[in-house]
């Protein structure tokens, strides 16, 4: 019970990140999502057996997050939670992949360790950038921002609808789920029969909702669109964060960048 | 079964991306011309009905765990193919940004398997044919099940092709498959149960819903065979186009580095970091490898290792100091840049 709430919660506080007002909120939202794009492709190019030249990349994630004033312990948190499914695949590469890839003095990794460590870590970059881009952005203006770049108005007014009734649908849904938990006695009448028409009534409510929607909106004179009240501005600061940004991955992904630094270190510690 | 980020590889991923987006925009522009305007805030509130929906769960008799509806085929009942696409493609968007389920790269491939084969491929296919116009109830019965059940098995069997043809994964095809097909054809016998029991519900309480979805449109296979079609030329035309350079340089990325700097590598002195870079370089080359061809890379290195060994070994020393380096100077400058917590502005 405390579970469903509390995803729900969570799901409520990424979506107040966005209300910031910090240099990085006030950005147009296409540059965070071209930004934001730049960055999973770069990160997901590499090769499977790359693994120094990621850690490079979370670069990014930090200094957004302190720029955006991002709970750090909220979106560790949150990426933590999708950790696992890369973990379970991930696992089977040191079984499947035992060719020796790399020799460290006398000991023998291989292959198989480092595509699963190096999973993990482009796990956690994509996920986390896509947090990130929501807490720095919000929904809304991140659908604007698509819809601009050219995807459909249908499907951005579906975005924007979805994500409204969402808090109100997940309220409703956590409500008639209390009400059975209280009404149910361990796992009796949490079965299938009391699940189906659950459910039913739930979508049958929605329906009606939906028609009372339609309704007001005509009545308000709904035409098709939705209107925003920030008005985004594609400026110099935009073009400086997404050329910065872009020019630091691709040169990240070409020139591995651990590589470099240790280099130089050890040239000067020799 | 959302496909994640780190399993695909970019060519896998833009090509289905591509088909995907397509897809979006033709049913987009189906649904735009629909005469019914109620649809549009139906389609929301749908959507977010899934939502609630996942959240609340039932417990499966015998077995102790507990299973949630999926929803995609419900929609597809309901809405018909081309509004529950869209809608399954927008509850996979927020689901991607807000829950990071399944990545923003991955989206096309979880718009494909979860959003396409139920609505494009299982509802014409299978759903239609078997309920056909007017359905007793034994049919839709048998018709909501076996949908499930096909959709549940080419769902995941997208998955495993997808993640095959990045090649992220070092697990073989058949051991993917032999994992991810039974336990879907579990979880498609149940989602086919709970989508039995919520029609069936639904069809008692207010049949005109389920009348309205199969009336409003008769939807004859021509459209959609026509959506099937171009979604494959689509994709076939972009996974050529990908492949092909994919093929021919280390990765597309690169190539378009090349392309645009007008230069194959950028010339280097020949000093200390140089040489290092060169060497960096040349690990870099080391492509993506779109088919399994693991030995063979495997080969590659040893005979490089071989090779130099000493130079292998301090490249790779190098990289792990360089890599706790650059993760220092990550969370330094993420903990510099930070604002106080006193600080107002």
């Amino acid at each position: 019970m405390g579970t469903i709430e509390g995803t729900f919660l969570d799901f409520k506080d990424l979506d107040r990140l966005a209300t910031g007002d910090t240099a990085i909120h006030g950005l147009d939202p296409r540059a965070k999502v071209l930004v934001t794009v730049v960055f999973i492709v770069s990160v997901v190019s590499f090769g499977r057996y790359e693994l120094t030249a990621l850690l490079p990349f979370f670069i990014f994630p930090a200094v957004i997050m302190a720029l955006g004033n991002l709970p750090v312990f909220y979106i560790v948190k949150k990426v933590a939670v999708v950790i696992p499914f890369a973990l379970v695949v991930g696992m089977l590469n040191p079984i499947f992949d035992r060719q020796v890839y790399v020799h460290v003095g006398t000991l023998d990794i291989p292959g198989g360790w480092i595509s699963f460590v190096s999973i993990v870590v482009r796990a956690v970059l994509t996920a986390g950038a896509a947090l990130i881009l929501v807490g720095v952005t919000g929904f809304p203006a991140i659908c604007m921002a698509l819809e601009k770049m050219g995807m459909p108005q249908a499907f951005a007014i579906q975005l924007l609808f979805l994500y409204r009734y969402i808090f109100v649908l997940t309220e409703e849904g956590s409500r008639v789920s209390r009400a059975r938990e209280l009404r149910s006695f361990g796992n009796r009448g949490k079965g299938m029969q009391s699940y189906g028409s659950l459910l039913g009534h739930l979508l049958l409510r929605t329906w009606q909702r939906a028609e009372r929607i339609h309704m007001a909106m005509l009545a308000r004179g709904f035409t098709g669109a939705f209107h925003a009240r920030h008005l985004y501005r594609f400026g110099r600061r935009e073009v400086v964060f997404l050329l910065g940004w872009s020019t630091l991955f691709i040169f990240m992904r070409l020139h591995n960048a651990s590589q470099l630094l240790g280099s130089l270190a050890t040239g000067i510690l020799r | 079964m959302h496909m994640a980020d780190p399993l695909l590889s970019p060519a896998v991923g833009c090509t289905m991306w591509a088909a995907s987006a397509g897809t979006i925009a033709y049913c987009s522009a189906k649904v735009r011309r629909e005469p019914d305007e109620r649809k549009v805030p139906l389609m929301g509130v749908l959507g977010a009905f899934l939502f609630a929906a996942q959240m609340i769960n039932f417990s499966i008799p015998a077995t102790g765990s507990s299973g949630h509806l999926g929803g995609g085929l419900l929609l597809a009942v309901l809405l018909g193919p081309t509004a529950a696409y869209l809608t399954i493609a927008s509850v996979l968007v927020v689901q991607a940004l807000f829950f990071a389920d399944g990545g923003l790269l991955a989206l096309g491939c979880n718009m494909f398997n979860m959003g396409f084969i139920p609505a494009f491929i299982v509802y014409p296919l299978i759903y239609k044919k078997i309920a056909g116009n007017n359905p007793t109830r034994m049919r839709l019965t048998l018709a909501i099940m076996v949908s499930a059940i096909v959709g549940l098995q080419l769902g995941p069997f997208g998955v495993v092709l997808e993640t095959l043809f990045s090649g992220i994964s070092a697990l073989p095809f058949s051991t993917f498959a032999l994992l991810m097909q039974p336990i879907h054809l579990a979880i498609g016998v149940v989602e086919g149960l709970v989508t039995v029991a919520v029609v069936s519900f639904v069809q008692k309480a207010r049949p005109e819903i389920i009348r309205g979805a199969r009336a409003a449109r008769p939807i004859g296979n021509r459209p959609v065979r026509s959506v099937v079609l171009a979604f494959l030329v689509v994709a076939l035309f972009t996974g050529g186009f990908v492949s092909l350079f994919a093929s021919k340089n280390p990765d597309g990325l690169e190539w378009a580095i090349a392309r645009a700097t007008g230069k194959e590598e950028l010339p280097a002195p020949a000093d200390g970091i140089h040489t290092a870079l060169a060497a960096v370089q040349e690990k870099l080359a080391f492509m993506p490898d779109y088919t399994f061809r693991k030995s063979a890379d495997a080969e590659d290195v040893k005979k490089r290792l071989g090779g130099e060994k000493d130079a292998g070994l301090g490249t790779s020393v190098a990289g792990i100091i360089g890599g706790m380096m650059a993760l220092a100077i990550a969370f330094l400058s993420g903990l510099i840049l930070k604002k106080r917590p006193g600080r107002t502005d």
